[in-house]
């Protein structure tokens, strides 16, 4: 066997698995065909809230190559209710979630009534020659108007308030009480931030397919859970978990918008049981934007307590968090993942969280990259430079002063979690430093004597985050529905190759490059000899599969332990094959070797050796595999410096970034490529939500916003070349040392941006701009105007066209 | 893509096209570069019964140089538009609108007659179209007609086309020498404009002897700024006399309006060079 030379952790490997994924050479779920195979379209509600009082399908049922035309009247005896795993409080209100509506449509875009057809075109042809007649009630569409509970969303269960859950330091017993902090405060300041409700748009939609065959079911899913949708379709069809296989293929993405158990997917699985045949189902892109779960939808009241030196002392954040129609997998929660994260790196004295959530008309939410934490940083860093406007203060100074200094860690928060590691001094120097602070401000004092029609603001966001998801008994306390451990298995094939299998189901992150790379170096076999297997769950039948940055800090634990399981058998093996004491075998570069002397065997002897059995020490079993679980005992903290310079063309509103500087510390870097390529991909995503992307609804809660003619995502032509660098600072609570960098891009740009905008302007009067911040919405408040809301300017285009439901 | 059925028809001359057209009626369509009909066809927004593919019309194809004026075919695509050296040379605002159109692939597709034919207010062709004093070239049942830009363009995605007609070509009068920009604002790079100028101006001895500027997606179609135009000329080539032209743009006090000020400043700014 041949030695890796140079470690392979640290390299900086180009992606095992983009040749297939970018020749075309892999299958996408929409990409296979079975014998037999039916196809389904999906009749979704042109209206956000509606009693159904009659469907006609006679005509859609007569139309060509129609098998079936089924209605929510058909399924309401089995469909049961979609899942919701995070009941958030003891008294939460859940209404039942139907996949297909029977009585009652919630949203625009709900699924309503199923073709099934010989074709994909033969199904949306029948689609519009359904019927369907509904009774209009009265649409829910803003959150502090549905806490009036003037009009129910859900009329049985009395009010549109979800449930509220509070945190409180002082009742936690890890701070003070907010409101003596605040009454006693020299300095308290108070604002509404509005997080718009933002779209995951994943680039391949999702598509799904059953086949039934004896009494098996197998279900493949552009998902980013195939282990948690197993489970769940079991618990609501009642089909027997053993009877159920589901594969993710190559997935395209996902973002938090395919970590759930869709509508779509239940519905193929009970039609697919009704007809005996298999049944297809991919979404078009409008229907991805119109049905699949949104993001962010929060307002956020916040108060902040300081002294006059720049000492903050207080925190109260009061949420409103928009569910939308229906609690989906983990939507109550994604509001609460935010809560220990508004005190950010900062030392507040007391502390005080109350997020309600709120039932509307709309699509439900839920996960979408950082998940509560992007809100928490955005609140928090846009509240630091509102101090520092308020004192006068350098607003770097200001955070400098606040945080938790590199020789205080451990340290435990005012939320109550314990910060293992972190050197915000470190990562803030080498972002100082590589951005030209100094330089851009003067810049920005020359362009503000000037009056220059283009004016310089430099926004900054020193942020940290919770990745590595999660301790399993802190889910328990937050009364999640699962635990957060995860689990790898390492099998050793007698040719001396290796198979990975892992329960993290990587859908475009490069999990194969990085855990192949882990495990080249810690046995000491080549990178091209690991397969790494993943997201089937016959072949890695447990895991829980990938969100929240956990991937790498928990799932590449389970591998590191399961390889160290394999070289700890392997050494019992090997001493007994070299006639030695165990004590004396050394293992380095693939091979053990008794120590001071040169007797040697590969480890790929020593696998052989075990796969024979002809001759193994008293009690050993034959072969040469190990299975692990990690279950982490706390999170990871990646943090950073994110700085940003705009340029605001106060003429036109128009905004350009103009140098962006990302020091991230995401703790051990397994390959320093992939992690760049998981910044500058959160980057893009932070900053469209800081200035491009918005869902917007009309007053009749119709989606405005179902095209990528209307809803803005970026491209890199949109974006600057980004200036990255990192700080390392291992996290200790694994032995890779990693925290994850999934989100980090995502979590700390948002506000860097919008600060840096304000900080352009405010000389001008302008002291708030909503998100996104749209070119007419920066003019606007320029000119001392309210807030003209999103949609005043049509993109044209297709945008011109109304893009009603996707379907006429 | 799931589009209702229709039916696919490939003429290979003129003729054949127009008599096509005519026999499939009224809700049969052309299609050229596919790149605003296909979207269109794929949400099901519309479902015509045939579709005409004029891409084998290689006659409707390249740039001629017809003396005072240029005839540009209707299926000559925008990337072709970019790099033909007699809209360079005599109608170089053209250029330099197609160059902010869509992303390369789509450039590569679509076409100029297409975008003139589609009439999306937020096409960025329509303003320089009717700027310029373009005429289209159409054939029908009954032979040919010509219509000036400004009759050509009716409403939002409405032109003087019935549906039995094809565009063939369209005359440009040679500019040559004229100075040209186009200033768009746009939100993302591969948005439609929000608002965008088109100046073409033409100074001599430091005078601005002429000047056309049309406006994109300021209303229900193109819009030429004439009040701007008459105002520039017989003035010196300054900034003094551009921005006070430029106030004619718009009168009203709404983003758009100020939109169309401030850019019209801005694309006489450059065009003057
Ligand atoms: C993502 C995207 C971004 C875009 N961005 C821009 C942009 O920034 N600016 C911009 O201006 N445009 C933009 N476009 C539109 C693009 O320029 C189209 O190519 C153009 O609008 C239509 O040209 P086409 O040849 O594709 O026409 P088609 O789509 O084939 O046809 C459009 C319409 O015109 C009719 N038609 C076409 N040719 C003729 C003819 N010769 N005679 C009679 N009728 C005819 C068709 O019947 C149809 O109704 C974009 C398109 C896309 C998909």
């Amino acid at each position: 066997m041949t030695a890796t030379a140079e470690p392979e952790v640290g390299k900086a490997r180009l992606r095992k698995e983009d040749a297939r994924l970018i020749t075309g050479e892999t299958r996408w779920t929409d990409n296979l065909q079975l014998t037999g195979m039916l196809h389904m379209a999906v009749l979704r509600s042109p209206v956000a809230h509606a009693r159904i009082t009659g469907v006609d399908v006679s005509r859609a049922t007569a139309m060509p190559g129609v098998a079936v035309v089924l209605t929510g009247e058909d399924f309401a005896a089995e469909q049961g209710s979609l899942p919701c795993a995070w009941p958030i409080t003891e008294d939460m209100k859940s209404p039942p979630a139907p996949a297909l509506a029977v009585d009652q449509v919630n949203f625009a875009g709900e699924a309503v009534a199923l073709v099934i057809a010989d074709s994909a075109y033969h199904a949306a042809d029948a689609l519009e020659a359904i019927d369907v007649d509904y009774e209009d009630l009265p649409v829910v569409l803003d959150m502090e108007e549905a806490l009036r509970d003037n009009d129910l969303v859900h009329p049985d269960l009395g009010t549109n308030r979800c449930a509220t859950w509070i945190f409180d330091s002082a009742e936690a017993g890890a701070g003070t009480n907010v409101e003596d902090e605040i009454a006693a405060a020299e300095v308290v300041i108070e604002r509404t931030f509005r997080q718009q409700r933002l779209i995951p748009a994943f680039m391949e939609p999702r598509s799904v397919v059953v086949d039934s065959s004896a009494g098996m079911f197998t279900v493949w899913s552009a998902t980013q859970i195939p282990h948690i949708l197993r489970w769940m379709l079991s618990a609501v069809t009642g089909i027997s978990e053993s009877k159920l296989r589901v594969i993710a293929p190559d997935v395209g993405g996902g973002f938090g918008g395919k970590l759930q158990v869709t509508p779509e997917e239940l519905l193929c699985l009970l039609v697919a049981r009704r007809m005996g045949r298999p049944v297809k189902w991919t979404e078009t892109r409008t229907e991805s934007m119109l049905a699949a779960h949104h993001g962010r939808d929060q307002v956020q009241k916040i108060t902040l307590a300081a002294r006059r030196d720049g000492t903050v002392t207080g925190l109260k954040v009061e949420l409103l968090a928009d569910m939308g129609a229906y609690l989906r997998l983990v939507t109550p929660g994604v509001p609460i993942l935010g809560a220990f994260m508004f005190n950010s790196i900062y030392k507040f004295a007391g502390y005080r969280f109350e997020c309600t959530n709120v039932f509307t008309n709309k699509v439900p939410t839920d996960a979408y990259r950082g998940a509560g934490r992007p809100e928490a940083t955005f609140a928090i860093e846009r509240m630091m430079d509102e101090l520092a406007v308020e004192l006068g203060m350098e607003p770097m100074k200001i955070r400098e002063m606040n945080w938790i200094k590199h020789e205080e860690f451990p340290f435990t928060t005012v939320a109550g979690l314990t910060y293992d590691s972190g050197n915000y001094e470190a990562a803030t120097a080498r972002a100082m430093e590589l951005f030209g602070y100094d330089d851009l401000r003067e810049e920005q004092a020359r362009r503000r004597a000037d009056g220059s029609v283009v004016q310089l603001g430099i926004g900054i966001s020193t942020y940290t985050e919770m990745c590595g998801l999660a301790p399993s008994r802190v889910l328990g306390a937050l009364r999640y529905g699962a635990g957060g451990w995860e689990t790898a298995s390492i099998r050793m094939l007698p040719t001396g190759k290796v198979e990975v299998i892992t329960g993290t189901s990587p859908h475009g992150q490069g999990h194969e490059t990085v855990w192949s790379q882990i495990v080249a170096d810690r046995l000491g076999v080549p990178f091209e000899d690991i397969e790494v297997l993943h997201g089937d769950t016959a072949t890695s039948h447990k895991g829980m599969d990938s969100y929240g940055s956990r991937s790498l800090a928990v799932g590449g634990t389970a591998l590191v332990q399961a390889a160290d399981k394999v070289l700890a058998k392997a050494r019992t093996l090997a001493a007994h094959m070299m006639e030695c004491d165990e004590a004396d075998v050394e293992f380095a570069s693939g091979s053990f070797s008794v120590r001071g002397t040169s007797t040697v065997r590969a480890l790929g002897d020593v696998v052989l050796a075990a796969h024979v059995a002809h001759d193994l020490p008293e009690g050993m079993e034959p072969g040469m595999d190990a299975d692990a679980t990690f279950d982490p005992d706390n999170f990871s903290y990646p943090h950073g410096t994110h700085l940003c310079a705009t340029e605001v063309d106060t003429e036109t509103g128009m905004v350009k970034i103009v140098r962006y500087v990302a020091v991230d510390d995401v703790g051990t870097v397994v390959n320093p490529l992939i992690v760049d390529g998981q910044v500058h991909g959160g980057l893009a995503q932070g900053i469209a939500q800081a200035l491009y992307e918005e869902a917007t609804h009309d007053e009749m809660g119709t989606l405005t916003t179902a095209t990528f003619a209307d809803y803005l995502v970026p491209c890199a032509a949109d974006l600057p070349a980004f200036l990255t660098d990192r700080t390392t600072t291992p996290a200790t609570s694994n032995p890779l040392g990693a925290k994850g960098v999934g989100e980090a891009g995502t979590i700390a740009s948002t506000p860097a941006v919008v600060n840096s905008v304000l900080d352009a302007v405010r000389h001008l009067g302008v002291r708030d701009i909503e998100m996104p911040m749209s070119p007419e919405r920066v003019w606007t408040a320029l000119q001392g105007r309210p807030d003209p809301g999103a949609g005043d300017v049509a993109a044209g285009g297709l945008g011109s066209i109304d893009a009603q439901g996707g379907q006429s | 893509m799931i589009p209702a059925e229709f039916k696919y028809l490939f003429p290979s001359t003129v003729d054949e096209a127009v008599r096509m057209l005519a026999e499939e009626g009224e809700d049969a369509k052309v299609i050229a570069g596919g790149q605003s009909l296909v979207p269109v066809l794929r949400m099901r927004l519309a479902a015509p019964t045939a579709l005409i593919d004029i891409g084998g019309l290689t006659e409707l194809t390249g740039v001629r140089d017809d003396g005072d004026s240029l005839l540009i075919g209707a299926m000559t695509t925008h990337y072709e538009v970019q790099r033909d050296h007699l809209i360079h040379d005599h109608a170089l605002l053209l250029k330099l609108v197609t160059d902010t159109v869509a992303d390369p692939q789509i450039r590569h597709r679509g076409t100029f007659g297409g975008s003139l034919c589609h009439a999306d207010p937020a096409g960025d062709l329509l303003a320089p179209a009717l700027a310029l004093d373009a005429v289209m070239i159409i054939a029908g049942p009954s032979g040919r007609r010509e219509v000036s830009a400004s009759e050509f363009f009716v409403d939002y995605f409405t032109t003087a086309l019935a549906p039995d007609e094809i565009l063939l070509d369209v005359r440009v009068p040679k500019y040559t020498g004229w100075g040209a920009h186009y200033e768009k604002l746009n939100r993302v790079a591969q948005a439609w404009s929000i608002v965008a100028v088109a100046a073409a101006v033409r100074v001599s001895d430091g005078v601005i002897a002429a000047a056309r500027v049309g406006l994109t997606n300021v209303g229900s179609g193109p819009v030429r700024a004439v009040e701007v135009e008459s105002a520039l000329v017989g003035l010196p080539a300054t900034a003094e006399s551009i921005s006070a032209a430029a106030g004619r743009a718009s009168t009203g006090d709404g983003y758009k309006d100020n939109l169309a000020r401030v850019l019209t400043g801005r694309a006489l700014t450059a065009a003057v060079g």
